[in-house]
């Protein structure tokens, strides 16, 4: 059950293969039979390891690793590859809209990570290229959300549109979109409540707000945590509101975290900013390569 | 029908399905072993009759060795004041959970207190201000920064001088690989002890049913930490299923004692282990009926 002994056991695995002269199919089953396990116990989507594995194995018995003269350093070379290659590239970047502000919105289930998210985008949005976000407080569920992104605000010293608990969401969207305009903020974020991809009443609120501030990037919030039901969530946050990008959180704690290889794989969105810790300047840009590298245990 | 006999393809969807559930690859692979084995032993064609047998694995794996299916009640009907301490990682329902914990309590007749213990979150204590006015019980809370060890200490002088029957204590949320957080819950737990020999008296872990594996990782080490007596598996109204709770009890004995079904005040339920391991499987069976009846 434990990680440990996988890490272990792939190392194996590879480098018994690593030293060969010559590689048979027998070694690469030997060796796709780990991976899926490897990937398994990293919470990577049952499909998507299905898929990756047959992939691997194609190329793995395939010309470019049986004619190599290292055979068996190719064949890890393969899965690596594949792996960030699924990834794809580091894609830390930010929509800029032609007509400021550019609007943000946050999405996701609950506890993933929006509320502070948005507190550190807002401060990367400033420290690194010098804009001046305005937050907005557009959960109006969760008990002190509100005083949560108000605290997250004052911390940051960067103003927060919050119109208490009896707002509608869609309103308290458009109401700040057009002070944001008046006090020419260049970013709005909006933080939403957490909620069910299954919720259709609150994901039909999403979709509500979408139609009414034509965000310029809709950032689905993930868990790095989450098990295999990241590709259900990522899909349906997908296919209802059209995701533009992901946002890892808590990718500071010892989880593998197949949940990025899985969404990626679901969505095709890239994951471009990585969540690293609890406070408002621990956030990274997503690096593909290392991802595959943690994923795999290596 | 997919499946009119348990054949290959059969224990091939299973493993798929429980693999689904987070039940965990290995667990599941040696799951598949024995049922496949038993079935052949007992003769099993017909698929409505191995799933009796799936859940009877299922049960036995969460149970373990220990085949005493006790009641996986809370600890808490004593005379005398009760002290319960919640811990886990970020985000996964701790506050939540006591909110839902303190109304349940309360309706049942009983003194509850809350304790602020997260002093760190932004809008930490705020939001069990907030529970503790909509349930109607009292707070005892210091402000945002201070040291959360204070705030238990008191809120147990105030639990004790108030003559409250149980004290619901919350924690900031942390991950376990953080040694210097850990250490201070682990310290928050000396004080209650203190305070009160026989304290605490549950020490609940939160899990997110949406985690994989790495629930294992949070168990072993808040175990390590605080002894964890029982784990509450919240967001089960969700999609996900939280078969790594299997693993955990067999291998740590941590029982599921409370599941949470949803954002309100009412969706905390007493855990089942039967209902829940049948849970894990209900899509293939439900799937399988389904073609059936066409
Ligand atoms: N360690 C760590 N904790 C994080 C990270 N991001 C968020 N958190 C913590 O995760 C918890 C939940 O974060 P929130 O920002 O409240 O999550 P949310 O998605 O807004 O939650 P809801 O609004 O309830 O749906 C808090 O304890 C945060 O401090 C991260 O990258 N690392
Ligand atoms: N759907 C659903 N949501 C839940 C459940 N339990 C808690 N939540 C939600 O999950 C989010 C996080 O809950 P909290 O109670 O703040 O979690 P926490 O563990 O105290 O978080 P931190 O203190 O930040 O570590 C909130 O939006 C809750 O409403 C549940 O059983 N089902
Ligand atoms: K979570
Ligand atoms: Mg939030
Ligand atoms: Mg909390």
């Amino acid at each position: 059950m434990a990680f440990e002994g996988l890490a272990d056991r792939l190392q194996n695995t590879i480098q018994r293969i690593k030293g060969k002269g010559k590689v048979t199919e027998q070694d690469v089953k030997e060796m796709t039979r780990e991976v899926r396990l490897a990937l398994l116990e990293a919470d990577v989507n049952f499909k998507v390891v299905k898929d990756f594995v047959k992939r691997v194995k194609e190329r793995a018995i395939g010309q470019e690793v049986m004619e190599s003269l290292t055979p068996g350093q190719q064949v890890i070379k393969v899965v690596k590859e594949e792996l960030t290659d699924l990834m794809g590239g580091d894609e830390s970047k930010i929509a800029v809209a032609k007509r400021p502000p550019t609007v943000i919105m946050m999405v996701g289930l609950q506890g993933a990570g929006k509320t502070t998210t948005t507190g550190k985008l807002a401060n990367h949005l400033r420290k690194k290229h010098n804009r001046k976000p305005l937050l907005v407080a557009a959960d109006v569920y969760r008990p002190a959300a509100i005083n949560q992104l108000q605290t997250l605000g004052k911390q940051l010293d960067l103003p927060v549109y919050a119109k208490g608990t009896d707002a509608d969401p869609v309103d308290i969207a458009n109401e700040a979109i057009a002070e944001a305009k008046e006090n020419h903020n260049d970013y709005v974020i909006i933080d939403t409540a957490g909620r069910l991809h299954v919720d259709s009443d609150l994901m039909g609120e999403l979709q509500q707000i979408k139609e009414n501030v034509q965000p310029d990037e809709i950032f689905l919030v993930v868990d790095a945590m989450t098990g295999q039901d990241a590709v259900n969530v990522a899909e349906s946050f997908d296919e209802q509101l059209e995701v533009s990008g992901v946002v890892l959180t808590k990718l500071d704690g010892d989880t593998r975290g197949g949940a990025a290889l899985s969404i990626k794989a679901v969505t095709g969105k890239p994951i471009k900013f990585a969540g690293m810790g609890e406070k408002l300047d621990q956030l990274e840009a997503f690096h593909p390569e290392r991802m595959a590298s943690r994923i795999l245990g290596m | 029908a997919r499946y009119r006999t348990v054949d290959e393809d059969f224990f091939e969807d299973l493993e798929e399905i429980l693999i689904s559930a987070d039940v965990g690859v290995t667990t599941v692979m040696e799951m598949i072993d024995e049922l496949e084995m038993e079935v052949k032993r007992r003769n099993i064609k017909d698929t409505r009759q191995v799933r009796e047998v799936i859940s009877e694995k299922l049960v036995e794996i969460y149970y373990g060795d220990d085949d005493s299916e006790e009641m996986e009640e809370l600890n808490i009907n004593h005379d005398g004041l009760s002290i319960v301490l919640f811990v886990g990682v970020n985000g996964v329902g701790k506050t939540t959970t006591i909110g839902k914990l303190a109304h349940q309590l309360k309706s049942e007749g009983k003194n509850v207190m809350l304790a602020a213990g997260d002093t760190f979150r932004a809008g930490a204590i705020e939001q069990l201000d907030a529970w503790g006015e909509r349930v109607g019980v009292n707070v005892v809370k210091h402000s945002a920064g201070s040291d959360p060890a204070a705030v238990i200490f008191d809120a147990i002088q105030a639990a004790k001088s108030r003559n409250a029957d149980v004290l619901l204590c919350d924690t900031a949320g942390r991950l376990q690989n953080k040694v210097n957080l850990m250490n201070e819950l682990a310290k928050v737990k000396r004080v209650i002890e203190r305070e009160v020999p026989t304290a605490p008296h549950e020490v609940l872990l939160v899990l997110d049913a949406t985690t994989g594996q790495n629930a294992m990782s949070q168990a072993k080490t808040f175990s390590e930490a605080t002894a964890v007596s029982g784990i509450v598996l919240t967001k089960l109204d969700g999609t996900a299923k939280g078969g790594i709770v299997l693993a955990i009890r067999n291998e740590l004995e941590i029982p599921v004692k409370l599941v949470g079904l949803g954002e309100k005040v009412t969706d905390l339920q007493q855990f089942d282990a039967h209902a829940f391991v049948y849970g894990l499987f209900a899509d293939m069976v439900e799937a399988h009926d389904e073609e059936k009846e066409q």
